[in-house]
């Protein structure tokens, strides 16, 4: 109980400033509606914005759980083999130099405006920093257990499932909470560029019909869906740095 | 399991510096050779290299042993670090060897073992919730299984306190019977202990060290192993000097 106050009372004030703003400036409310007003367009459009977040949410699970595979077997893979690491990490740190999100017109143009665009913009997203992560601790096994690796005559898949990899658990768990918190940028620009259902087409069909109080009540459906999200993946972390 | 007898020759060297000239040691099979010494010296970087680990240091002679077969994989080094995997259980740690060599793990061998270093019933415990001498138990467990003829200690008590620490050298001596063990150490009740031969190692080479005529393990309430001890710090500090 004592937990839930302060972020209780943060949001009781921001909403009472955000009320204040909007009284005190006599905004119009296709600019900026006020609090009550997005309320009721939350509730008033509760079906239809939970349907379109359904879309969302499927791809963006879709598309972080093809990121987040892929991730995992390419840092596996680059720990595994020399020859990979040689070849392969130039190519991944010019993929890295390039901003995935401007990739989303492109993505969109090849894969049209269904989930298949939306899945790979969100898997391209999460991928790298799932990999470099996992990479990362991959890599960074301690000396003692290397030594110990070598004495005991470890096989190189072996001494990577067995030392490296549980070692590198709450680094993996670092990219994965860096990975949760890029996602759903990553759907909703997708979303932007070219779509026909979601909470990103939603906004961008009611921005344009001056529903302002409807874009900001996706807005908070998104805000949930991202922070459900991080908590997932923030939980699995503790886990992992636990373990 | 008896141990073959091993030489280290040479002199122990890193980058363009000597550490250690002219090393001409032999570990006789079966029994305890104790490199005594301020730290320093080179006993760990020597220890790494009799284990076969990679280093910065290296030997200008060689470490035979006396069957003629090669040192290499006969060899278990234990650290004072306990090198055990906080993630797996103590008897997953004990089977690491097989496990990390895709081996089918010898669980009852590892249970006996276990039992014989006094911890039985924690098999299942993480190293977390065990005591500082539990978990150099289990990573003497660990040494034991891998059945190697040559021990390789290097401190592997210096961490614990006194009464675990004399326990632990008691139930080594007891355990590690037969195989050639070299236990490299800065403490001179530890080598009056547990020594059948033991060398003061400094800056100018080795220096056979006096030892009571009994066998190791030596009771700590014999008069002889404290005068030794007595002796052996009064040699230790002469070089601390």
């Amino acid at each position: 109980m004592r937990r839930l106050w302060p972020p209780v009372a943060a949001t009781v004030f921001a909403l009472t400033l955000w009320q204040a703003v909007v009284w005190l400036t006599a905004v119009p409310h296709f600019i900026l509606p006020g609090p009550a007003r997005v309320a009721s367009a939350l509730s008033g459009n509760a079906a239809l914005l939970l349907h379109q977040a359904g879309f969302t949410l499927a791809n963006l699970a879709m598309g972080l759980s093809a990121g987040v595979a892929f991730g995992i077997l390419s840092a596996l893979n680059l720990a595994m083999s020399p020859g990979a690491r040689l070849f392969l990490r130039p190519l991944m740190v010019f993929a890295q130099a390039v901003p995935v999100f401007a990739l989303a017109p492109i993505v969109t143009l090849w894969l049209g405006y269904g989930a298949p665009s939306k899945v790979v913009m969100v898997a391209l997203v999460t991928y790298f920093p799932i990999t470099s992560a996992l990479f990362d601790g991959l890599m960074r096994l301690p000396p003692t257990l290397d030594d110990l690796a070598r004495q005991m005559r470890a096989t190189p898949l072996r001494r990577l499932l067995l030392l490296q990899l549980p070692h590198a658990l709450p680094a993996l768990g670092s990219g994965l909470r860096l990975a949760a918190v890029q996602a759903p940028f990553a759907v909703i620009i997708a979303e932007w560029v070219g779509a026909s259902r979601g909470l990103g087409h939603l906004m961008l069909i009611s921005n344009g019909r001056g529903q302002t109080d409807l874009m900001f009540a996706a807005l908070f459906v998104l805000a949930g869906l991202s922070l459900g999200l991080f908590w997932l993946a923030d939980r699995l972390a503790r886990h992992w740095d636990r373990a | 399991m008896s141990g073959a007898a091993l030489h280290i020759r040479g002199d122990l060297r890193l980058g363009g510096r000597t550490l250690c000239p002219a090393l001409d040691l032999t570990c006789p099979g079966g029994a305890w050779t104790v490199l005594l010494g301020p730290s320093g010296v080179g006993k760990s970087t020597l220890a790494r290299l009799i284990a076969g680990l990679p280093g910065p240091a290296h030997l200008t002679g060689a470490i035979t042993a006396s069957d003629g077969a090669p040192p290499e994989g006969r060899v278990t080094l234990m650290a004072q670090s306990d090198q055990l995997l906080p993630w797996a259980s103590v008897l997953d740690n004990v089977t690491l060897g097989a496990r990390l060599r895709g081996q089918w793990p010898d669980h009852a061998r590892a249970l006996d073992l276990l039992a014989r270093v006094g911890l039985e019933g924690l098999a299942h415990r993480r190293p977390a919730t065990l005591s500082g001498g539990q978990r150099q138990r289990v990573a003497l467990a660990r040494s034991l299984i891998e059945a190697r003829a040559i021990v390789v200690m290097d401190e592997p008590f210096s961490a614990l306190d006194a009464a675990t620490r004399a326990a632990m050298q008691d139930l080594a001596a007891r355990l590690l019977q037969g195989r050639t063990v070299i236990l490299i150490t800065h403490d001179p009740l530890e080598a009056a202990r547990l020594a059948h031969q033991a060398h003061l190692m400094r800056g100018d080479g080795l220096h056979p060290l006096p030892l009571p005529a009994t066998p190791p393990p030596r009771a700590l309430s014999d008069p002889a192993t404290l005068t030794a001890q007595a002796d052996l710090y009064a040699r230790l500090m002469q070089g601390a000097a």
